[in-house]
């Protein structure tokens, strides 16, 4: 179990329980239930769980899967820095957050799996795990050279096709040209 | 469409079976209690979240009675083996166990948090009708125990206006077994998410076995007897549609109307589980017993790029192409065990795995036999069991697409293909096979070992697609596919872009594996 990210299933456990808080909330709130302003308490800190849990760190190993339009949100935590970054801070956060919802029969189990995820974290964090954001990869090119095996080796201008291909067998020897073109006099490009 | 539910109109049939039984179980209950007259001064207090509750409650234990049988994979096996004279159509659900057993999970979770809504809101109107003091027949029907305690036939719960829905809760066996089984089932459902049981398997497999927590909780749940009806006798004396709008005059010289009497209703949800329980108490045994059986190491090939292959041997072990075994290694984890689809065709005289590094357990597993020591650790196996590979054989042409460790279940086929071949297996009807592979490593080669790739990037999936349709104008192709979604995204694309609107012309059909 030593190469076990913990935090990963923390991560699963704090959204979940984020998502009870609420229902469990919004069932307390709507049913006017003894006390139900611990439930109103308990829809806010369940969306802002939600929200803060919502975009996957990036695993130590191997590719992470993201989840469907996190990129927002990654933008957001990632803003403050250690605050998030770090896995101590969030175990404490995630333990305060549960303790009102704790006095709601309609929402003590969002308690128990908050308060759960919480000990998950901070296992995380003794193993010093740390959340990283997924950086978005720029954007790759159209393939459009992508059945191109063998790119020309010489640049502009080009001897005409019967010269170049002559010598493309022995081509790994160098270009047909001797080498890459080398231009005497630096050329612009002068297009109006 | 039409070629997909002649394959597959008996998972369709499996599949609205099981919904209509859950809407029918939902709805009947959900009539009982809504309409019986015995719950007519149950439903004053609680109102419709009562039928609601107990509704979603049979639903729960059917589906916890369903959810044990996908995964008796022994038995299943067997089934399969002893329908061997079945079509291949008629197994198929089979094979689709696993996603059977998701499925039911899905809708356990579903009706828990309907039971769990629809018991918060009782919880809470027994509260208030307890704690009433307008005379209503609410509140008379709460304080129906003070002197009928020792005929222990009350209605509501909560017996005195101090008493909050917390402490019910944790002081009932139903409300401490209903906190503890969901709590439970959330572990269960988090760690058994796509993500993490691909990346932390073990973390997976011993959170999943919580479920034997699950299991006695739910046994435990109904034994407070908290649901309450009123008694056949009671009703004789206290009919609600005669007396109900007299309740104040209950016990009294003026009316009729004795005091009503309730019982609490038996636990129910062990007999559904029973069954189920001691077959897959039996399957258990059965994967024990099996896994002390002799396995044979005949051969240990180290591949480059971390790859191992163990060809072994183990007497009455049978297998079809395609299919996946559960191995143990003792001397690495005495409860692990981890899935391996098999890379060696039914033809051969031994079966073999190919095992990459992927976690703790594999690189131990790899490292263990890397070191060469003799004896060889001892390890244990259980299956096979199958998967729908069959299929291949069934179309003229095949294109097995398989990435990294994906290509394992193609080299079963393409072997087999082979056996058949050179044996004029008649049964065969694959005249050509294609083979593209994917291999993740920098360095060399998987599939010929060397320092020059086989593919250079990726196929241009138009081009291949469209050298196959124009070599094979008037043939069905089945594309198949080992690998990881966003693959199968393009690959489905293509077979659709590239299938003739003719049927008589080309024709591709997309399978997506899950091994």
């Amino acid at each position: 179990m030593g190469q076990i990210e913990w935090a990963m299933w923390a991560n699963e456990q704090a959204l979940a329980s984020g998502l009870i808080l609420i229902t469990g909330g919004i069932v307390a709130t709507a049913g006017r239930f003894v006390q139900w302003y611990f439930g109103a308490y308990s829809i806010a800190a369940g969306v802002f769980i939600c929200l803060l849990e919502y975009p996957r760190g990036k695993r130590r190993k191997g590719s992470t899967m993201e989840r469907c339009g996190q990129k927002y949100m990654t933008a957001v935590v990632k803003l403050f820095g250690p605050l998030t970054r770090n896995y101590y801070i969030r175990a404490v956060l995630h333990l305060l957050l549960s303790v009102p919802a704790g006095f709601l029969l309609a929402t003590i189990l969002g308690t128990v799996c908050l308060v759960i995820a919480s000990a998950i974290y901070l296992l995380a964090a003794i193993r010093g795990e740390q959340w990283t954001p997924i950086e978005q990869k720029p954007k790759e090119r159209p393939q459009v050279g992508g059945t191109i095996k063998q790119p020309p080796t010489n640049p502009p201008p080009r001897p005409p096709a019967e010269v170049r291909k002559k010598p493309s067998e022995g081509e790994e020897a160098g270009a047909a040209a001797g080498g890459p073109q080398i231009n005497p006099i630096p050329v612009t490009d002068e297009v109006v | 469409m039409g070629n997909w539910l002649v394959n597959h109109w008996l998972l369709v049939l499996i599949l609205v079976v099981w919904l209509g039984l859950n809407v029918f179980l939902f709805i009947y209950t959900f009539l009982t209690y809504e309409m019986s007259d015995k719950y007519y001064y149950t439903r004053e207090i609680l109102g419709t979240a009562l039928a609601f509750a107990r509704a979603s409650a049979l639903c729960l234990n059917c589906n916890s009675m369903l959810i044990l049988i996908p995964v008796c994979r022994n038995l299943l096996s067997f089934l399969r083996g002893t329908c061997s004279f079945c079509s291949h159509t008629l197994r198929k659900p089979l094979d689709h166990n696993l996603t059977f057993h998701k499925l039911v999970a899905y809708m356990i979770c579903i009706f828990t948090a309907i039971h769990i809504i629809a018991h918060l809101f009782n919880f809470e109107h027994y509260s208030r009708s307890q704690q009433a003091m307008d005379g209503s027949l609410a509140s008379v029907l709460s304080t129906l125990s003070h002197p009928e305690k020792a005929g222990n036939s009350w209605l509501n719960p909560i017996q005195s206006p101090n008493t909050t829905v917390m402490y019910v809760a944790f002081t009932s066996i139903a409300g401490l077994t209903g906190v503890l089984i969901t709590t439970v089932l959330i572990l269960m459902v988090t760690s058994a998410m796509e993500f993490i049981r691909r990346n932390y398997f073990e973390l997976f497999w011993y959170t999943h076995h919580l479920f034997i927590i699950y299991i006695i909780c739910l046994g435990l749940h109904g034994l407070g007897g908290i649901v309450r009806a009123q008694t056949e006798e009671s009703m004789s004396e206290n009919h609600p549609h005669n007396c109900s709008e007299s309740y104040q005059k209950w016990g009294t010289h003026e009316s009729k109307c004795k005091h009503p009497h309730f019982e609490g209703h038996p636990p129910a949800s062990w007999k559904w589980i029973l069954a189920p329980i001691a077959l897959y108490i039996f399957e258990r045994i059965l994967r024990f017993y099996r896994s002390k059986q002799k396995v044979v190491i005949t051969k240990v090939v180290m591949h480059p790029s971390k790859v191992l292959e163990l060809q072994m041997r183990k007497r009455g072990f049978s297998m079809e192409v395609g299919q996946y075994i559960f191995v143990n290694c003792p001397s690495i984890s005495l409860l692990e065990w981890h899935p391996f689809t098999l890379t060696s065709a039914p033809e051969e005289d031994f079966f073999s795995i190919h095992v990459r590094a992927a976690g703790d357990w594999t690189e131990n597993f790899i490292r263990a036999f890397e070191q060469q020591h003799s004896p060889m650790p001892r390890i244990e196996v259980d299956g096979p069991f199958g998967t729908v590979s069959e299929d291949v054989f069934q179309y003229e042409v095949a294109v097995l697409v398989g990435a990294g460790i994906g290509v394992t279940p193609f080299a079963s086929i393409l072997k087999s293909i082979w056996y058949k071949f050179q044996r004029a297996d008649h049964k065969l009807k694959t005249q050509k096979a294609g083979h593209a592979a994917f291999n993740f490593d920098k360095a060399t080669d998987i599939l010929t070992g060397l320092k020059q790739k086989t593919f250079f990037g990726r196929p241009m999936w138009d081009n291949e697609f469209s050298a196959v349709a124009t070599a094979h104008p008037k043939s069905v192709v089945g594309v198949f596919l080992c690998g990881p979604q966003t693959l199968a995204k393009s690959l489905r694309k293509c077979c659709h872009r590239y299938s003739s609107l003719d049927p008589r012309k080309v024709q591709f059909y997309f399978n997506k594996e899950n091994f």
